[in-house]
């Protein structure tokens, strides 16, 4: 499945009473990481939950540059790990699987705990593993699903500082080539990770004009365009 | 240990009020008389016994059935749960305890008027309890099933209901103490065996000793069967983290 660009139309969305955004528009480049950053209350979270299907919005549409239709190809993660603390790693990696009734494939997701470095641990209960880890069992029950493409609430931002730069990268590389839309409130986060950063801000909310950074992530902490685009961000998001 | 201790502090006790207290015998024996009563009707305290443990424990096993049956009645199906969530509340101001005697001419004086008894005492705990926790799934991780396209019935089954077991074991907790409860009223209102009826009967001959042996033995099944069920409900939710601790 060729990863489709997202394409969002005139999205509307009220919230008792208020207009929480309106008109809005925004392109969401195939096989690439966009972020979007914003204050809190902005609707961030909201966009992310209508792109995902789990919420309608007031008006407009979000379409796909396939024209196909969009369930059944998003996986989501969100700010917690939402691992079923019941099931082990390795059965929160297949957890699609049984919630949609197909037969799991145990092989593929020892493969992917692999991957993310927890093959030694895949009979853990989550109640057993550090948030770090747990984040990366999160990241392989996305990878099992094989979505084309993924959507990211603040998903790091539990973590320590160290473990959040890992888990970046350890995301960035293992995505690739998926069309992601990644919340932060991390600028610098924004500008490690991202192709495309998008500022929502104001009330009733409107995009900024996107920001493109140079050179493929995940970036280095001290690369200079990382450096630079993050100051302009800082001064964005201050406005 | 500490059970022990405190066992043997009311035994001393119980026995210091008999001893040196002028409170006649047949209001409250010695703990030497009501032993000795224990040994000497062992068997007829041991028949009764068995009687009012199979009560006590089908009306648990049919009252957690029937708990289990409408709580998911009631998370599969909207309007069951707007229908008979009202009547599940009201119900309880009805003191059930009042209704024996009415069970006893409806189910007999044989064991299944104390189990229909039992039932109804344990119902609305279990099906509460069961009932609040499918309410109240984490809705981060309906959303994650959404978006993974699942079912609803593989919903229910596979996040909702193992999700709401912590919550279900509270109540079963609460109905395995109540059930003992419900098969002891029964009994007294009209029975022909079992340990309420041993109570009532002792009772009735100023056995007093005899009825301190069947409360004795009544306390004990209650104490095991809590022990048992909380002890299988903490291997069964072994992924709760445990802060309980008798």
């Amino acid at each position: 499945m060729t990863p489709p660009a997202l394409h969002l139309r005139n999205l509307a969305l009220h919230y008792g009473g208020a207009t929480i955004f309106e008109n809005l528009n925004l392109d969401i480049a195939a096989g690439q990481v966009t972020a979007l950053l914003g204050p809190s209350g902005v609707g961030k979270t909201s966009l992310l939950r209508i792109i995902a299907g789990l919420e309608a919005p007031f008006a407009g549409t979000v379409t796909a540059s396939d024209s196909q239709p969009l369930s059944g190809r998003i996986a989501y993660m969100a700010q917690q790990d939402l691992l079923l603390p019941w099931l082990s790693a390795i059965g929160n990696v297949m957890l699609g699987a049984r919630l949609r009734g197909e037969p799991a494939e145990p092989g593929r997701a020892m493969h992917l705990l692999d991957r993310v470095d927890l093959g030694a641990r895949a009979d853990a209960l989550p109640a057993a593993l550090s948030g770090g880890m747990r984040q990366r069992v999160a990241i392989a029950r996305i990878l099992y699903e094989q979505r084309p493409v993924v959507l990211m609430d603040e998903p790091f931002s539990a973590l320590d500082a160290i473990t959040r730069t890992r888990i970046q990268d350890l995301a960035v590389e293992l995505l690739a080539g998926c069309t992601i839309l990644l919340i932060t409130h991390d600028p610098l986060e924004a500008c490690r990770i991202s192709h495309h950063l998008a500022v929502l801000s104001g009330a009733p909310a409107q995009l900024g004009a996107p920001l493109t950074v140079p050179g493929p992530p995940p970036r280095a902490l001290d690369d200079f365009s990382v450096l630079q685009t993050q100051a302009q961000l800082l001064r964005m998001l201050a406005r | 240990m500490r059970p022990l201790i405190t066992l043997a502090v009311f035994l001393v006790m119980w026995w210091a009020i008999t001893a040196f207290t002028p409170v006649p015998l047949y209001m409250l024996p010695t703990p030497q008389s009501v032993a000795a009563a224990l040994w000497d009707q062992r068997g007829y305290l041991f028949d009764n016994l068995l009687v009012t443990l199979a009560e006590i424990l089908l009306g648990l096993v049919f009252g957690t059935m029937f708990g289990v049956a409408f709580a998911l009645a009631m998370a599969a199906w909207r309007p069951v749960q707007r229908w008979v969530m009202p009547i599940l509340v009201i119900s309880q101001a009805v003191p059930f305890f009042a209704l024996a005697p009415l069970l006893v001419l409806w189910f007999g004086f044989g064991m299944a008027s104390k189990i229909v008894m039992t039932i109804l005492v344990i119902f609305f705990p279990v099906t509460a309890g069961l009932a609040d926790g499918l309410r109240q799934t984490e809705p981060g991780w309906l959303d994650l099933a959404a978006t993974m396209n699942a079912t609803p019935s593989r919903v229910l089954w596979q996040l909702r209901l193992p999700a709401a077991l912590p919550a279900f074991a509270s109540g079963l907790r609460v109905a395995t103490a109540l059930a003992p409860i419900g098969a002891i009223i029964g009994e007294w209102v009209g029975a022909s065996s079992g340990l309420g009826y041993v109570m009532i009967n002792a009772n009735a001959r100023i056995e007093t000793d005899v009825m301190f042996a069947a409360l004795f033995l009544l306390c004990a099944v209650a104490v095991l069967l809590f022990t048992a069920v909380d002890r299988a409900l903490r291997k069964l939710l072994y992924w709760v983290p445990d802060t309980r601790g008798l």
